[in-house]
């Protein structure tokens, strides 16, 4: 029943991210992306982390790809001509030919591998018990505290950074 | 097929779409097209934290991810108020021309 | 694997949510034109129909037969795309939403909820941030300057907004100790959540209207504002689209209000849906009576009140609230 879910979501995330590196009008491939961020939501769905699921459609979809849309609408880029037509073909082919081997290497490493690892005291029944979201707030506030605190000044960094970059001078 | 997903097949499709990513950076030219295989990149991180965190009994992947989502979010924010300054400057996105650098 | 009753009870609440939602965004039509002349003294639409009732279809139809035109240099994908997108999650929040309590029908026992999702308040804020897509692509895809920039002005509305009404919403979350939205109406047996969060419930209800892009913050589609901004190039059935997607929202946020803070279906004597169905009529109305009162925002003024005004005071509101139920 799994798989049932699984193999659609997968073969979805796997042909969006194509056609992100391979349309040629950046709006189709902005909403590519937006494609292959609601199947990676689905996924992490399916290996219940309702949470992050949720979180990955409002601060992805719903947010990092608008700001996306609109620096690409306002700044009108145009079309590319694709990498097949271009003059640096071998360079092409040689990144192609070492990424595929590099995925039939990882392929085969992981095909038979069994995940080492010390086992953690959160598993799926707890966490259903005791609810995913509540367990995660409980976390962030305890035991990962000072990143939290880090990650609220990064982002105030962030806001400052960008309005001071995009003025006008 | 029956029984649940292994955590391989995670892993799997986490390398294919790292690999994706990979490829979106090095054969594209436009500025906006490379960041966005970079987010790629980063998602396909995240899914491999995810399925470690689903099948090692952890809370940590999940803690993770949302630090990197929210580092993600910074990056991007920053990354496209830099690319807005230099197409002031340059009229273009096309990296091939951002090269007033080179001796 | 469930069993095939789950799925035959699953498709039933859908269908009758789905036509139920159908049937009232047309009549919301209807409704609005109705309470908006009694506001201003006259009759309103009389002639179609007992008291204008067959007014919507009449609408419909006219719609319906009205020159389909997509401008030569438009993006024809996602032109035609576009209005689909600014429905769809409108009607998909109401997956969440409760009308009332369990009942016993055929021998099984049925929520009178789609889907009691345990994170039911961030599935809402999720799909909300979803409208904006709507309306960025469709006035991007006009190719037409002015669509462009009214859909790009409405956009940063909506975003700026929802972030308010996010922050509004964390009080309730607070007090109810729960994201399910089943839960949060259950919390509110004894008070009302308007009672306890009151600063809450009013930062909703404006960011809500900002949201839905209604008066008094209509300016990017207002028709005698910026060529009516983001649908300028849209006609027929695809313009039909668009207001069926405000109305839904509307909606869609005033069925939140009730839930969040009027107390869902609760309420004595009266089956639990008829009270759902008369507290929405109430925030419903209150909209319209916003509509027809208030006189329209500038640009710069509705962001810098989303922005310098809402912002800090829901920030408060999270701080007030978060000092009383740790020192309860």
């Amino acid at each position: 029943m799994e798989w049932l879910l699984f193999v659609p979501l997968a073969m979805l995330a796997l042909a969006t991210a194509a056609l992100v590196i391979l349309l040629r009008n950046p709006i189709y491939c902005a909403l590519a992306l937006v494609g292959t961020f609601f199947a990676l939501s689905g996924l992490y769905l399916l290996l219940q982390a309702e949470f992050v699921a949720v979180v990955q459609v409002i601060i992805y979809a719903g947010a990092i790809m608008v700001l996306f849309l609109f620096v690409i609408m306002l700044l009108d880029v145009g079309h590319e001509p694709p990498p097949w037509l271009r003059q640096d073909r071998p360079r092409l082919l040689l990144g192609l030919g070492l990424v595929a081997l590099l995925v039939l290497e990882l392929a085969v490493a992981f095909g038979s591998w069994i995940a080492p690892g010390i086992r953690g005291p959160y598993t799926s029944d707890y966490v259903n018990a005791v609810g995913n979201t509540q367990l995660i707030g409980r976390l962030l506030f305890t035991e990962f505290l000072i990143p939290f605190e880090i990650t609220s000044i990064i982002l105030l960094i962030a806001i400052v950074g960008a309005m001071v970059l995009a003025r006008r001078q | 097929m029956t029984g649940t997903v292994p955590l391989n097949a995670y892993l799997i499709l986490s390398a294919a779409l790292f690999a994706i990513g990979v490829i979106g950076v090095v054969i594209r030219r436009n500025a906006l097209i490379i960041f966005m295989s970079i987010e790629l990149m980063l998602n396909a991180v995240n899914l491999t934290f995810i399925a470690f965190s689903k099948f090692l009994g952890s809370m940590d992947g999940q803690i993770i991810v949302f630090f990197v989502m929210a580092v993600a979010a910074a990056e991007v924010a920053l990354g496209l108020a830099i690319i807005i300054a230099l197409y002031r400057n340059k009229e273009s996105v096309n990296v091939d021309e951002i090269n007033l650098l080179r001796g | 694997m469930p069993e095939p009753a789950f799925f035959v009870v699953m498709l039933a609440k859908i269908a009758v949510v789905f036509g139920l939602m159908l049937l009232s965004v047309a009549y919301l039509t209807w409704l609005e034109r109705k309470i908006i002349s009694d506001f201003q003294v006259r009759l309103g639409p009389m002639r179609v129909g007992p008291h204008g009732l067959l007014q919507p279809i009449a609408d419909g139809i006219k719609l319906m037969f009205k020159e389909d035109i997509i401008p030569q240099a438009a993006d024809r994908t996602i032109y035609v795309l576009a209005p689909t997108l600014a429905l769809i999650p409108a009607f998909i929040s109401f997956a969440v939403i409760p009308f009332g309590d369990r009942v016993r029908l055929f021998g099984q026992s049925i929520d009178m909820v789609i889907s009691d999702v345990n994170i039911g308040l961030l599935y809402v804020f999720g799909v909300a941030s979803l409208g904006v897509y709507g309306i960025v692509l469709g006035g991007w895809a006009s190719n037409n300057k002015y669509a462009l920039l009214g859909g790009l002005r409405s956009a940063a509305q909506m975003i700026s907004y929802e972030l308010s009404m996010g922050l509004s919403v964390v009080g309730v979350l607070m007090l109810s100790e729960s994201l399910s939205l089943v839960r949060i109406v259950g919390a509110q047996s004894q008070t009302w959540f308007i009672l306890l969060q009151p600063i809450g419930f009013l930062i909703f209800l404006i960011c809500a209207i900002a949201e839905t892009n209604r008066a008094p913050f209509d300016l990017p589609e207002a028709e005698t504002e910026l060529v009516a901004g983001f649908h300028v190039e849209y006609s027929s059935m695809k313009f039909a689209m668009y207001f069926m997607a405000e109305y839904a929202n509307m909606i869609t946020v005033a069925a939140l209000a009730t839930t969040l803070f009027l107390g869902g279906w609760r309420g004595p004597f009266l089956p639990p849906v008829v009270w759902f169905l008369a507290k929405l009529y109430l925030v419903i109305f209150l909209f319209i009576w916003i509509r027809a009162t208030l006189p329209r925002f500038r640009y710069d003024q509705l962001m810098r009140f989303g922005w310098k005004v809402l912002l800090p005071l829901a920030l408060a509101n999270i701080v007030i609230t978060a000092a009383f139920v740790a020192l309860r």
